[in-house]
């Protein structure tokens, strides 16, 4: 199966294949589409307007939507991420941009102490219907402040929901179910997929939280992965499928909600498991679907799940130092080989 | 003041340092201005990676501040550091490994161009997460009033970095601690794309430390004299009284917010504007009419730092490369694990004695 084949799972069925856009396009496209739909939705962040993103995914909004709409916010990162919340217990539908996960920091407080918990604390009262879109991860030589991939960090907390799109229909998709969800989204770009190119859906073609994609089938390891690590390993299983090894690599799109099934269902047919993760190995992404899958799959498991994750440090600059701090095709395909028991190209 | 005009601040000459100080503020100047541009070739050349925000433009407000304190005075800024780290005295060559990401640079190739450090010149570092760095400053003016050690902090941010929660909090704790240190504030008229009038109420920023009845003043950052008045009264207020206080600098960045910006939302006659008040054109002009330099002195200087500025980049291109092995240098004091990649786990080792209770 080619790598760059819709996954099962996408939407589009028999409709006529569209035109590819980018990761970026697509995300803006969500946008544009939900806006039109929907009076209560805005976007708000840093240089979101007339600059048009840090990283251009509100180009053109503030021209067809106006000030009201696409608000440009000061560098306060823990007020207007609170604007955004109150604004949606109000009953708007505040689309606030981060401009990257690395400021999220400064508003922690306010999506783990507020957002996550008014609907609960409040007997459900209200809710709180906000997306914090924020792209993340490193790749570009920026540093340990810049280069977070922390989406552990919000998987960890109970009421908020947690997507991260690999493809440029999963962004449209998901970012349109995110929008249309009443409660809070953290939603996880990818700064290193922003130009990536692919097919996207339709106005109504939602990608629905809570269901993986299989990226590649596969009967000798199952792979885990999401975002940009996708990529990855589509990129080792293809290296593998050249020694005969059969990836299947399924990427859950979502925490919060997890596809356990799918992710067990695939664990069950290969008896084995790789997850791979840009976060840190310490409470990660990794460690934590590992014990959903040692939990539903113990019995079927033939070898120790591996984990692929950046390494256990700060991100330096230097761009040797950055490439072996991150996760790598080929750290994907040692691990692949190793929980099946091959050295690499010889027999088991 | 709205962004496009020059700072009109009424402004008494300012008073001379020695003429041997004057020479070398100007060296400084010139250093970091040929240093920025050498930066942002090498950038294009593809020797430099990640965000690189080059401080053209705002020559005055480095150097006159830097000039004014002692060399034991704490410094923390953003990443628009190179020049802090140079008018310290860091060495070229050094600052450009660092962005070069070599094993040579003054972090080892860790921070590159957004977090220089010169600890040993109390340079304490260029932070990546605006206004992050403001408590950082008021931390080691705490520390000085501690030890009672007589040394002033000076935390310099930018004006968008002004709408960040930590500063207001800061302030309040500078002032009501009386802790030594200056707030230096460098309005360059914008955060990234959105100018100050767009990200600011009350576009008279410095009038924010008022509220916490500090004292506070607007001074025009393209004249580093004036820069150098105001910052080292701001020093002996601090040290003297224990008076914390907040300068706004008007100043003017020459280039888009980093490297990655096109900067299309800056007027063009609005750029001419404020390069018609070059600070370095205006310093030489001080220099010469004064019978500081003459202008063979001047070319001469010139000459000298260009000289300088080829060898930090010679410097930097025949560093070695960080060795890998070296990923998981540095993230503790006393590292329990020889993991090359880091790691949370403790090697086995002797059992540890019982604690208390059972
Ligand atoms: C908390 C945080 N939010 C956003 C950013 C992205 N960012 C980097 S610099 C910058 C503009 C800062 O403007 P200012 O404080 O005026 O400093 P200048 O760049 O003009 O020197 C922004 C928004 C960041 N680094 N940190
Ligand atoms: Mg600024």
């Amino acid at each position: 199966m080619s790598t760059t084949a819709p996954a099962k799972g996408q939407g589009g069925g028999s409709a006529p294949p569209r035109k590819a856009i980018s990761y970026r396009e697509a995300l803006t496209q969500a946008m544009r589409e939900e806006m039109e739909r929907d009076e209560r939705v805005f976007v708000m962040g840093e240089d979101v307007g007339r600059f048009e993103g840090a990283f251009k995914v509100t180009r053109g909004l503030l021209r067809e939507f106006g000030e009201r709409r696409v608000v440009d916010t000061p560098i306060s990162e823990a007020g207007f991420v609170g604007i955004g919340i109150g604004a949606a217990m109000s009953g708007l539908r505040p689309i606030v941009e981060l401009m990257t996960v690395n400021f999220s920091i400064v508003a922690m407080d306010q999506i783990v102490n507020n957002a996550s918990k008014v609907r609960y604390m409040f007997g459900g009262q209200v809710a709180c219907p906000v997306v914090l879109r924020m792209p993340g991860g490193a790749g570009h030589q920026l540093a340990a402040q810049h280069s977070h991939s922390l989406d552990a960090w919000y998987a960890h907390v109970p009421g908020l929901k947690v997507a991260a799109p690999a493809t440029p229909y999963d962004a449209k998709g998901l970012l349109k179910t995110a929008i249309r969800d009443d409660d809070p989204v953290v939603f996880l770009e990818s700064e290193g997929l922003y130009a990536k190119k692919g097919p996207v859906g339709g106005p109504d073609d939602l990608v629905p939280f809570g269901r993986a994609a299989v990226r590649r089938s596969g009967r000798d390891c199952t792979v885990i992965a999401h975002s940009r690590m996708v990529w990855v390993a589509l990129a080792a299983a293809d290296a593998l499928a050249r020694e005969g090894v059969e990836c299947e690599v399924i990427d859950p799109r979502t925490f919060r909600p997890l596809d356990l099934e799918t992710l067990a269902g695939s664990v069950r047919r290969t008896s084995r498991a790789v997850i791979v993760d840009e976060g840190w190995p310490e409470c990660g992404i990794a460690a934590n679907l590992a014990t959903h899958l040692y939990e539903a799959c113990f019995d079927w498991l033939d070898a120790p799940i591996a984990r692929v994750t950046s390494a256990d440090v700060p991100m330096p600059y230097a761009k040797n130092l950055e490439q072996a701090a991150l996760p790598a095709p080929a750290d994907v395909a040692a691990a692949v080989r190793r929980v099946i028991g091959r050295r690499p190209g010889g027999a088991a | 003041m709205s962004s496009g005009t020059a700072p009109r601040i009424a402004t008494s000459p300012s008073p001379r340092p020695e003429p041997d100080e004057m020479r070398a503020m100007f060296s400084s100047m010139w250093l970091i201005r040929r240093f920025e541009e050498r930066a942002a070739e090498e950038y294009m050349r593809g020797r430099i990676g990640g965000f690189l925000h080059l401080a053209i433009g705002e020559e005055a407000a480095v150097v006159g501040a830097i000039s004014a304190l002692r060399p034991t005075d704490p410094i923390t800024s953003t990443y628009r550091e190179h020049g802090h780290a140079l008018a310290r005295g860091s060495d070229p060559g050094r600052v450009m490994a660092e962005l070069f990401g070599r094993s040579t640079g003054i972090c080892g190739g860790r921070g590159g161009s957004m977090h220089l450090m010169d600890a040993e010149r109390h340079f304490y570092g260029g932070y990546g997460i605006v206004g992050g760095s403001v408590p950082l400053g008021v931390g080691l003016a705490f520390a000085s009033s501690y030890r009672g050690d007589g040394a002033v902090s000076l935390t310099m941010f930018g004006d968008g970095a002004a709408n960040q929660g930590v500063l207001a909090e800061s302030l309040n704790m500078a002032e009501l601690w009386r802790l030594p240190v200056i707030f230096l504030l460098l309005n360059n008229q914008y955060g990234m794309g959105t100018s100050v009038e767009r990200h600011s109420a009350d576009e008279d920023l410095y009038k924010r430390a008022e509220g916490y009845g500090m004292p506070a003043r607007k001074v025009d950052g393209m004249d580093v004299l004036a820069v150098r008045a105001a910052v080292a009264e701001a020093a002996r207020m601090a040290r003297e009284e224990g008076q914390p206080s907040m300068i706004e600098l008007l100043a003017y960045r020459y280039r888009g917010h980093s490297m990655s910006d096109p900067d299309t939302v800056r007027a063009a006659d609005e750029k001419e504007r404020w390069q018609a008040r070059d600070p370095i054109v205006m310093f030489e002009r001080v220099l010469l009419g004064e019978g500081v330099m003459t202008g063979e002195e001047i070319a001469a200087e010139r000459a000298r730092i260009e000289a300088v500025v080829e060898d930090a980049a010679a410097f930097a291109e025949q560093s070695p490369e960080v060795p890998v092995q070296e990923l998981a240098r540095d993230v503790y004091a006393n590292p329990w694990s020889d993991d090359p990649r880091g790691s949370a786990i403790m090697p086995p080792g002797p059992a540890a004695p019982a604690g208390g209770g059972a």
